[in-house]
């Protein structure tokens, strides 16, 4: 479909965006890269910065796995995607398949959507809304099982699982509504086939619906997991990664590197750790889009 | 049968209220005084609703939301026409022209859909800082504009792969430039896919908080997402007025999506799923 000639036309139309994206993403990203390696002098010291910063207590602290949170911010990464990706893709893909069936289906999803929809600073303030002793329905809810109120989000046990599943009530819709735009694709033939032959709608949703949907969670997963690595607005304005660092997540331990303690050089080396996690998750992406091209 | 399908619904509706109990919960503590809600504000033994957390969240005397707003669209309505113009072009370049290295190119703008804004905050602030753009709209408008095209440069790429050539054949037998060809006959028919990012974009830029805050320091510049954090107090919580301030906040992204919903999610669905 392409053509090949006009390429003074090709410059009119890519160039701006080339340049605008070469000043401020692509030069901005070389420039952390590059200051990663060297001290606040200016002098090159290697990968010294990457194990000062690996070695630090802000960043992994093993002795919390027997004394209890902090476990620093990367440990905490780690944990958040270890529970909110699983759920996300759970939660969306049997929501979306339940909504499907259901009187005011789209209605759900909609309010579903709506956590998606709202700035994340807004989300922070709706967790800790949740989490509230007083006004908090978790414990509404919890106290009818005869839990004693708190506010969870101010306890460093429950202060990062708190967010967690806070961030859970935020991101479903984003997965729910995915999945639905998924399921419209399978052929209703697939299903009747399935009927005629006599399977259930365990097996018709094990072997049709998951399997065809495959290409969609390949997407939620994606997508999940950049905003999880992302994650900092919920965390700055719930908790400020407290108390005494127990929600701290890397995002946000770059901030503080940077623009607290000034210190360009060791918040270059979370920025650039960050970075390679984000593009080790958007190899499928890259992939799909080189293969898509040829 | 029968059964299976009532307690489905009962159960996707009890869904939905999980979704909707906290809405409904930071719109009561908006709407009650103080001491109607120290036994939950779902217990309505009196019930005296007022407008006031609204009043004092708009004309809050350090963070007024006021203000906020209307910094925050000086900011987001340009951050959202620059790109989108920009993008929409580069998207249509891509598609259409061959030349060498379109490929790197192209994987390269896909690459950086997926930074996270961390990695270009320290370059991005020193830059600014010797461009004087610190503390200032331009900057923050520049950067929302460079930070969007990746997405929406994505997004209409594979709009317009999708848009049969003919016309535009047709359109350069007849003489017409191609820049001509995309602004009398592309555009025109890539306005549904336009809309979709605008309201996305838009979105994204309104609830930006982590670019504005490197960027902009003044008290009375502070986007309306920065004053947010300012108005929850250290020890005690004034829950009123924090609930009156995120409903200011969030109306207006709900707003767009409430209206565009269609254009919302298809912006949603489609950059998503290529």
């Amino acid at each position: 479909m392409s053509r090949k000639r006009g390429s003074k036309y090709a410059a009119f139309f890519l160039l701006p965006a080339l340049i605008m994206l070469a000043v401020f993403v692509i030069y901005p990203v070389g420039r952390t890269a590059y200051i990663s390696f060297f001290d606040e002098n200016g002098t090159f010291v290697g990968l010294k910065n990457y194990s000062k910063v690996l070695t630090s207590r802000e960043i992994i602290d093993l002795s919390g796995f027997s004394r209890g949170f902090p476990l620093g911010a990367l440990v905490h990464n780690i944990i958040w995607v270890a529970i909110h990706l699983p759920l996300t893709i759970i939660l969306g893909l049997s929501l979306a398949v339940l909504l499907k069936g259901v009187k005011g289906g789209s209605i759900i999803k909609s309010i579903v959507f709506l956590g998606m929809v709202m700035p994340m600073i807004i989300g922070g303030v709706m967790i800790n809304f949740m989490f509230d002793r007083n006004l908090g329905v978790v414990n509404a809810f919890l106290g009818l099982f005869g839990f004693q109120a708190k506010s969870w989000t101010v306890y460093p046990d429950s202060a990062l699982l708190s967010l967690i599943f806070g961030s859970v009530w935020l991101w479903t819709g984003f997965s729910v509504i995915l999945y639905s735009a998924g399921l419209e694709t399978i052929p209703k033939d697939y299903y009747e086939a399935a009927k005629l032959d006599g399977a259930g709608p365990w097996k018709t949703f094990t072997k049709i619906t998951i399997p065809l949907l495959k290409p969609i969670t390949v997407v939620v997963a994606t997508m999940t997991l950049l905003w999880e690595l992302k994650i900092f607005d919920i965390v700055y304005v719930t908790t400020a990664g407290g108390p005494g660092g127990a929600s701290n997540v890397m995002a946000l331990q770059m901030y503080i590197y940077a623009f607290r303690a000034l210190d360009f050089n060791r918040a270059a080396v979370v920025a650039v750790i960050l970075t390679l996690f984000t593009l080790l998750v958007s190899i499928p992406l890259v992939r799909s889009v080189r293969d898509d091209e040829r | 049968m029968k059964i299976r399908r009532v307690a489905l619904n009962i159960f996707a509706w009890t869904i939905a209220l999980i979704w909707i109990v906290p809405f409904v919960g930071v719109f009561m503590t908006t709407l009650r005084p103080l001491d109607e809600l120290i036994h939950g504000w779902w217990n309505f033994d009196s019930f005296h609703p007022t407008l006031e957390n609204f009043a004092s969240a708009w004309n809050h005397p350090t963070a007024a939301l006021k203000k906020g707003m209307v910094n925050s669209l000086i900011v987001a309505i340009p951050g959202t026409l620059i790109p989108l113009m920009i993008a929409t072009m580069a998207g249509y370049g891509f598609s259409r022209y061959r030349f060498p290295l379109r490929k790197s190119f192209f994987i390269l703008v896909v690459i950086t859909l997926a930074l996270p804004q961390q990695t270009i905050a320290i370059p991005i602030f020193q830059l600014m800082n010797s461009l004087n753009l610190i503390d200032s709209y331009l900057g923050l408008i520049l950067l929302h504009s460079a930070w969007g095209l990746p997405w929406i440069t994505f997004f209409m790429r594979n709009f317009f792969t999708t848009i049969p050539v003919a016309a535009e054949e047709a359109a350069r037998i007849d003489g017409a430039n191609d820049i001509v060809i995309f602004f009398k006959i592309i555009l025109p028919v890539a306005l549904p896919a336009i809309g979709s990012a605008c309201a996305l974009q838009f979105t994204w830029v309104w609830s930006d908080f982590f670019l504005a805050l490197i960027l902009i320091y003044s008290p009375d510049k502070l986007l309306i997402t920065q004053r947010v954090p300012l108005m929850r107090g250290v020890y005690n919580v004034d829950w009123g007025l924090l609930s009156a301030a995120a409903i200011i906040v969030m109306i207006v992204p709900i707003l767009i999506y409430l209206l565009l919903q269609r254009y919302y999610i298809k912006g949603m669905v489609g950059w998503s799923l290529k």
